[in-house]
């Protein structure tokens, strides 16, 4: 298993986790327990269950022929917009949901950036009747008002964070910070493949569901599981993480991420954090960082509020480094152009997270018989004032 | 023998060691701040490296090290002020930061330069104990300086001996599992923990810190352990009082309850 996370919690060089002592308990704990819990037979019949019943699993592998005809290719979709509450969020908040109930724990802690991940997060909180805070930078509370109001709807509280950016990565502190104060009852749900081991590899198997499915439904379309092209969007990077997941030892399956590159990678105004950032610690974990020379986190812009992570998870940074994965950095204006053309040639509005994605279909060549998938991560709903704003329909 | 050494061999009790953001309030205040915690009695001083991503520090020390970035402090700049403070004060003084603006730094570049300005030891909280053994402990003995470990509430007795073995300087006793900040008195149960690690006989001194805000809780620290460390509440006076000078004599009035 040459890129799966080893028995230190490293992918490579990067991972690990880089904790206070007052949190190695508490993840030290998670280490112990984690796989344990996930390989358990209960545990396992009772995910799938809420998978198929509850989130909509299997979500479709859809043949986009019109699409296709454009690129000159086959391609798939896979449809992880059509889950419940919009994204594949959903998934990995389910997964640690369940989890923290095994652990015992009774209060749930969660950082939200564009509020996908609070939302999917307070979803289950009210579906297990459990206690739910999430924590959310104050410009962020601002900017997703009704994402606020669906959390508030679910019963979660919502916490704005007024410190550092008030964005992503401080709500990221906050939640951690919370969690060291409550370590017995509580349980920190971290939205994508980001913070210390167990983290990364612990969400990466929650969304795994993505590329265990895309490989039998592939089987029924083409006669064979394995795709030439995998591509997804990163910001700290589930939903790829969850794509790539069962092609990663499969060197045949050439895996393409798309980073944000918000108004270019050349500007001060990105967030395409593989091209642009550094070896170093953030949140726990040692991964590539966008920083100043003397080390300070910077904030990263990018028109997508799910990819303006200044980290990266540490297993994107080890496939980028290795040269595993290819990654292409999307600017807004062509992730917005790219939504506008899947929504007029399939039907389909994606999340502009997801449009980062699509983009990669246009600049990367292609030979008529290659068969890609690419997963759209979420649904546009969320977006539509974005689109209002800067498309001419 | 260190400084360090030296301070717990001569007084071992009622220490009193205080934090200050370096770059906070004024840039350029750090000198100062300094030279008027050692003239006032103050027998250690931790010297805060600002970072944008403080996760084990609560809102005030937060607060004052996005204030000192604001204000323009870097790594460069402190070690530029630091370069003469050897002339200026004995008493033993402690880096305390975290690991990303060190590794940008250079981790080895970093202690080598402490080391020469006369800094005694780190306090780098977010390097866990294997990574420090695994990978920075060789570094920070060659250039000959202490490395201050955390223990808490939460660490079992088993981590607490390794920790012990591998801390130099002082163990920081974390006084509850919650990042900085002030607490009116500690409560039973938090003085039955610093009992328990004042049964354990460490070979190394222990000062407690976290929630260390007026006399009655440097009293109980006092009672369990070597003495204490003040960080949140000094940043306090800083912001509230009209000089550096009159922040530290009303601090260390506030603690020593005179």
């Amino acid at each position: 298993m040459k890129y799966a996370v080893d028995n230190n919690g490293y992918y490579g060089k990067f991972g690990g986790a880089y904790v206070p002592e007052i949190l190695h308990k508490n993840v030290s704990e998670l280490q112990e327990r984690y796989l344990t819990i996930m390989q358990d037979s209960a545990f396992q019949k009772e995910l799938n269950q809420l998978l198929h019943d509850y989130v909509g699993r299997p979500t479709s592998l859809y043949f986009a022929t019109r699409l296709s005809q454009f690129v000159g290719a086959k391609v798939y979709l896979k449809r992880e917009d059509l889950c419940h509450t919009g994204a594949h969020k959903l998934n990995n908040a389910l997964g640690q949901i369940l989890l923290a109930k095994h652990m015992g724990k009774t209060r749930i802690v969660a950082e939200t950036g564009a509020g996908q991940h609070g939302v999917a997060t307070a979803t289950v909180c009210a579906l297990m009747n459990m206690e739910c805070v999430v924590y959310m930078g104050e410009t962020d509370v601002k900017r997703q008002y009704l994402n606020v109001q669906r959390m508030y709807m679910l019963g979660a509280k919502v916490v704005p964070v007024t410190s550092g950016n008030k964005t992503l990565k401080d709500a990221t502190n906050e939640a951690i910070r919370d969690w060291t104060c409550n370590p017995k009852d509580t349980f920190y749900i971290i939205g994508s493949v980001v913070g210390p081991h167990p983290y990364p590899d612990m969400v990466a198997r929650f969304q795994a569901v993505i590329s265990e499915e895309i490989m039998w439904q592939l089987q029924q379309h083409e006669n064979t599981s394995y795709p030439d092209y995998v591509i997804a969007c990163v910001g700290g990077g589930s939903n790829a993480a969850g794509s790539f997941y069962h092609f990663l030892e499969h060197d045949s399956v050439k895996l393409i991420a798309a980073e944000a590159a918000g108004l270019g990678v050349d500007t001060n105004e990105s967030a395409a954090t593989i091209h642009l950032g550094r070896e170093g610690i953030l949140h726990g974990s040692k991964t590539l960082i966008m920083q100043t020379d003397d080390g300070q986190i910077v904030e990263p812009y990018s028109i997508s509020a799910g990819l303006d992570y200044p980290g990266i998870g540490p297993m994107h940074a080890f496939l980028a480094e290795s040269g595993r994965a290819q990654v292409y950095a999307i600017t807004d204006d062509e992730a917005l152009q790219a939504a506008l053309q899947l929504t007029r040639l399939e039907g389909i509005i994606p999340a502009i997270e997801s449009s980062h994605a699509l983009v990669v279909l246009a600049k990367h060549s292609f030979k008529p018989n290659d068969v890609i998938v690419l997963t759209v991560s979420g649904r546009g709903d969320k977006d539509m004032e974005t689109y209002c704003n800067r498309l001419t329909f | 023998m260190d400084r360090i050494a030296s301070l717990f061999a001569t007084k071992k009790n009622r220490i009193i060691s205080v934090y200050f953001t370096a770059g906070f309030p004024q840039l350029h205040d750090t000198v100062t701040i300094i030279k008027e915690l050692a003239h006032q009695g103050v027998d250690m001083i931790e010297i805060g490296i600002p970072y944008s991503d403080p996760m084990a520090d609560g809102p005030v020390i937060q607060h004052s090290s996005q204030q000192a970035l604001e204000n323009g402090m870097s790594q460069k700049l402190l070690f530029e002020q630091l370069a003469t403070i050897r002339q200026e004060v004995s008493i033993p003084l402690v880096f305390m930061g975290y690991l990303n603006t060190i590794m940008q730094f250079g981790f080895e570049r970093f202690c080598q330069q402490a080391a020469h300005i006369g800094i005694d030891g780190l306090i780098i909280p977010d390097i866990p104990l294997d990574v420090y053994v695994k990978e920075y402990k060789t570094i920070v003995e060659q250039y000959g300086l202490k490395f201050i470990l955390l223990i808490t509430p939460e660490t079992t007795e088993e981590r607490i001996r390794q920790i012990d073995a591998v801390s130099s300087g002082f163990v920081y006793m974390v006084s509850s599992a919650a990042t900085t900040g002030s607490q009116q008195s500690f409560d039973t149960e938090k003085q039955a923990y610093f009992q328990r690690i004042a049964e354990m006989k460490l070979q190394n001194p222990t000062l407690v810190g976290f929630g260390v805000s007026n006399n009655s809780t440097y009293e109980a620290a006092c009672t369990y352990a070597n003495g204490a460390i003040i960080g949140s509440e000094f940043i306090k006076q800083l912001q509230k009082q009209s000089s550096i000078s009159l922040a530290v004599s009303t601090l260390v009035s506030t603690i020593k309850g005179s």
